[in-house]
């Protein structure tokens, strides 16, 4: 079972074509490293997000590699030149294979 | 005469301070990396370009409560044009069991070269910050943080 929970992605308010949008973005995911032992003794299994990836209007505009010293809940600000109102779809994909998308809507005024 | 610095209390204050690093260590199964084995993530990541000092930003609290949770927050010194752009950048943990944190690729797409995340901790150390630019070049910075309950998890 995907241990993927909500996403949740805000955007700066106002977008207008040619400036930065801030971007945020959070996925709820327990982002276990692998070194954690449990209440016995015996090692958690590492299971975390490795990646994420955000389109805009089908082009790549942001690529993270995550590695274990990632906080649990994986969060990402970053920003994207507004140029055209398009969808900012969001991937995450963790080591198990499983995956997360999220699409928001990015309206531009000039 | 006793001043703090006595070698009696310095003992102690070492044992103490060895004994809170064991309880830590008792969570986290391979021993802390070292700056050593930074220095061979960046080899890999870079080979032997040169890296410089500067251009890069590094932001984190002075010190943290919590490591398991901490705010960083990276800017690049670049105009983020189609000539000259934040290809990427690279953040790392030098004394976490594993020294890379996160791989991020920008471009002029992005219009700002500023990141922000959030990471753990294992113990105090420093911080490691390094950004590939367009032209190829390297740029570093590095800044150390105090933990005061570790990221016993990272």
């Amino acid at each position: 079972m995907s241990r993927f929970g909500k996403a949740w992605v805000r955007l700066s308010e106002n977008p207008r074509r040619g400036q930065p949008v801030e971007i945020r973005a959070m996925i709820i995911h327990p982002q276990e490293s692998g070194f954690r032992l449990d209440n016995v003794g015996r090692p958690i299994p590492r299971n975390i997000v490795e990646r994420l990836i955000c389109t805009y209007g089908g082009k790549e505009v942001f690529r993270a590699r995550l590695h274990p010293a990632m906080s649990t809940n994986p969060y990402f600000v970053f920003y994207v030149l507004a140029a055209q109102s398009d969808d900012l779809l969001f991937e995450w994909t963790d080591d198990r294979g499983d995956v997360a998308t999220h699409t928001v809507r990015l309206e531009v005024s000039d | 005469m006793i001043d703090d610095a006595s070698p009696a209390h310095t003992g102690r204050r070492n044992a103490l301070r060895a004994l809170a690093a064991g309880a830590c260590l008792l969570m986290v199964r391979p021993a802390a990396a070292t700056p050593e084995e930074l220095a061979v993530a960046i080899r890999e990541l870079f080979g032997e370009r040169a890296i410089n000092p500067g251009r890069i930003n590094l932001e984190v609290p002075r010190l943290a409560e919590n490591g398991n949770i901490v705010p960083v927050t990276v800017t690049v010194d670049s105009p983020m044009t189609e000539q000259d752009y934040v290809k990427s950048i690279h953040l790392f943990a030098e004394s976490n069991p594993q020294p890379r944190i996160v791989d991020v690729e920008l471009g002029p797409h992005n219009g700002r070269p500023r990141v922000a995340t959030r990471v753990r901790v294992a113990i105090s150390q420093h911080l490691h910050a390094i950004a590939v630019m367009s032209d190829g070049s390297l740029w570093s910075t590095a800044m150390e943080i105090e933990v005061t309950v570790g990221g016993c998890a990272p």
